[in-house]
């Protein structure tokens, strides 16, 4: 069974819930792998803090150009929709920062002087913290698309009962492709304006995929009740309520998960552990 | 020109939910002469505490899309081959013609390009919209990416530059931007030329860490940054660490903010922290803004 973790507004706890959810899951004795698809911003491995066992470099595809063989046709300036290549009088500029990697140049260049090359974009780590086999990705600084290296965490999933995918805060390309093939999108939220307008986007965008969905409010008892609201409305389930306790909130600022700070915490994701094990089977 | 007195600060965090809104809101009722400019294009907050009147709103198209037309189709799959973001499928040996995931395309147009019956229309799409409106704080440029739509960083673009001209046409000379959370596409199109950034820190070791990743980004596009601290009685030390390693990033200090239920209250009211209350952590976001104007007159008198 794959999770997603995931959320509109970002720090409403989707790190919280999606580590203690390995930890309790891997307690349980069931096969649980973790991966950190915020590539830009992971922090998963703060909590969980596994023993790193391998890193590899990611690499996205970029076109280089034989100068020698071009025409200066421009065809190759022509099909590309993101100015990463650029043809004047068989001059060829490539942008690789641009670039999308969809390989259109190659593709259309007649003379065969655009050949495919690969720069480092990003890095995996893969590694294992007690039980739970970890995976998290990081974005270079300076690069602007997160999507191939959270292609990459997924693609080094390891084999597992349950998968569960932290996922970037947002609504667009970096959260539809962490998301994307998911059994169960845990949306997590606060009952506050902020998180509310922030929730619905992210359902909208949950619902445009098709994928089935459930909320779990975190600092239930600040806000008010407008998201409780909203979630009956719409016929979403919540999953589980946990409210704002400053213990929890110092024990996180030290990267300790809430489950190992607190008894009641361990309690509050198993049972919430229980009832997303419990969707998986009815969907199943 | 008077583009040049103009300045523009982009509040900015690297790790979500900071308190980057609470403290643009905070800025924008504090500020005369600003124009505002909400750069989270694809999870927009800042409206709810505002409440912008929409002026003018427009249609934004970063790119095309892809999309087959069934009755040219011939189901070869040469799309499909081509296809690098896995977003089309049939065309395989059962005849079913092809068909292309709106939501995986990522507006290439190699299938169209290639298609040998011609049967793939390949042509703009509204990926969102961005409006223009006038707030009680001034002049506001936002905007909304559709639902599971690309682009964002072109859509940040757009707004930067609408709040620029807006600037520009009523002679108001300070650029208010709320950034998005993370170091990718729309927080680079956030800063990349702007005077300055506002980095809203929390004290956890997340915190910390996204810290120091956002700051290397900043100074990796040259824009000098500046910290502050919010909530940072939840974890002093942390804080405390925070502040004494800004300076090997780059970064200036610009104070902190004490960890205080009344910015909640305050968003249900629909009120920035400093309209709603004159106490607790509005003192301190008032001192923060005093050191952000400050900081923003060096950092520009040094260009």
């Amino acid at each position: 069974m794959k999770i997603a973790v995931s959320s509109g507004k970002g720090g409403t706890g989707k790190t919280t819930v999606a580590t203690n959810l390995a930890i309790t899951a891997s307690e349980q004795g069931i096969r649980t792998a973790y991966l950190d698809c915020d590539v830009e911003e992971p922090n998963g491995f703060l909590f969980l803090k596994p023993d790193i066992a391998e890193s590899r470099q990611v690499n996205v595809s970029v076109p280089r150009v034989d100068l020698d063989k071009c025409v200066g046709c421009g065809q190759c300036g022509r099909i590309c929709q993101y100015s990463a290549i650029v043809s004047m009088n068989k001059q060829v500029l490539v942008f690789d920062e641009l670039c999308h990697g969809c390989g259109g140049c190659m593709l259309v260049c007649k003379a065969g002087a655009i050949t495919e090359s690969f720069i480092p974009t990003g890095r995996l780590d893969l590694g294992r913290s007690s039980q739970i086999e970890c995976v998290q990705g990081l974005l270079d600084i300076g690069r602007a698309m997160s999507p191939p290296v959270i292609r990459a965490v997924k693609d080094a999933a390891p084999d597992a009962e349950l998968l569960i995918i932290d996922s970037p805060p947002g609504t667009s390309c970096p959260v539809i492709e962490s998301v994307r093939g998911a059994d169960l999108v845990l949306l997590v939220t606060e009952p506050t304006p902020f998180g509310l307008n922030d929730l619905k986007l992210a359902v909208d965008m949950v619902n445009a995929l098709k994928l089935p969905l459930a909320v779990v409010i975190n600092r239930s008892d600040i806000g008010n009740d407008e998201t409780r609201m909203f979630c009956h409305n719409q016929n979403i389930d919540i999953l589980c309520e946990i409210p704002f306790d400053r213990r929890v909130a110092e024990a996180y600022s030290r990267g300790v998960p809430a489950c190992r700070a607190l008894s009641e915490q361990g309690r509050v994701y198993a049972d919430l552990l229980k009832k997303i094990m419990s969707r998986g089977g009815a969907n199943a | 020109m008077p583009d040049q007195t103009i300045k523009e600060l982009v509040v900015i965090s690297g790790k979500g939910g900071t308190g980057k809104t609470s403290v643009v809101a905070s800025f924008a009722a504090l500020a005369q002469n600003a124009v505002l400019a909400d750069c989270d294009v694809d999870a927009a907050d800042l409206h709810l505490v505002l409440g912008p009147k929409i002026v003018t709103r427009t249609d934004f198209s970063g790119g095309k899309l892809a999309r087959i037309k069934p009755e040219l189709c011939t189901a070869c799959g040469k799309c499909r081959q081509l296809c690098r973001f896995d977003a089309i499928s049939g065309g395989d040996n059962n005849g079913d013609k092809c068909v292309i995931d709106p939501i995986a395309c990522e507006g290439c147009g190699v299938c169209a390009w290639f298609c040998p019956a011609g049967a793939i229309e390949f042509a703009p799409a509204v990926n969102g919209e961005w409006f223009i409106s006038q707030t009680r704080c001034g002049p506001m440029v936002h905007a909304k990416l559709g639902i599971a739509q690309e682009n964002s960083g072109k859509l940040v673009s757009t707004v930067r530059r609408e709040a620029r001209a807006i600037a520009q046409e009523r002679q108001l000379d300070l650029l208010l931007v709320d950034g998005s959370p993370g170091i990718g596409c729309p927080v680079i199109a956030s800063i990349t030329g702007a005077d300055a950034v506002l980095i809203v820190a929390e004290p956890t070791l997340s915190g910390l860490h996204d810290l120091e990743r956002v700051a290397d980004v900043a100074r990796h596009f040259g824009v000098a940054g500046m910290v502050c601290v919010n909530k940072w009685d939840l974890n002093p030390d942390i804080a405390s660490r925070i502040e004494q390693e800004a300076p090997q990033r780059g970064l200036t200090l610009a104070g902190r903010v004490r960890y205080d239920p009344v910015v909640t209250e305050a968003q249900i009211r629909g009120l920035s922290v400093v309209e709603h209350t004159r106490e607790g952590c509005a003192l301190d976001i008032r001192q923060v803004w005093a050191r952000v104007l400050e900081g923003l007159r060096a950092g520009t008198d040094h260009k």
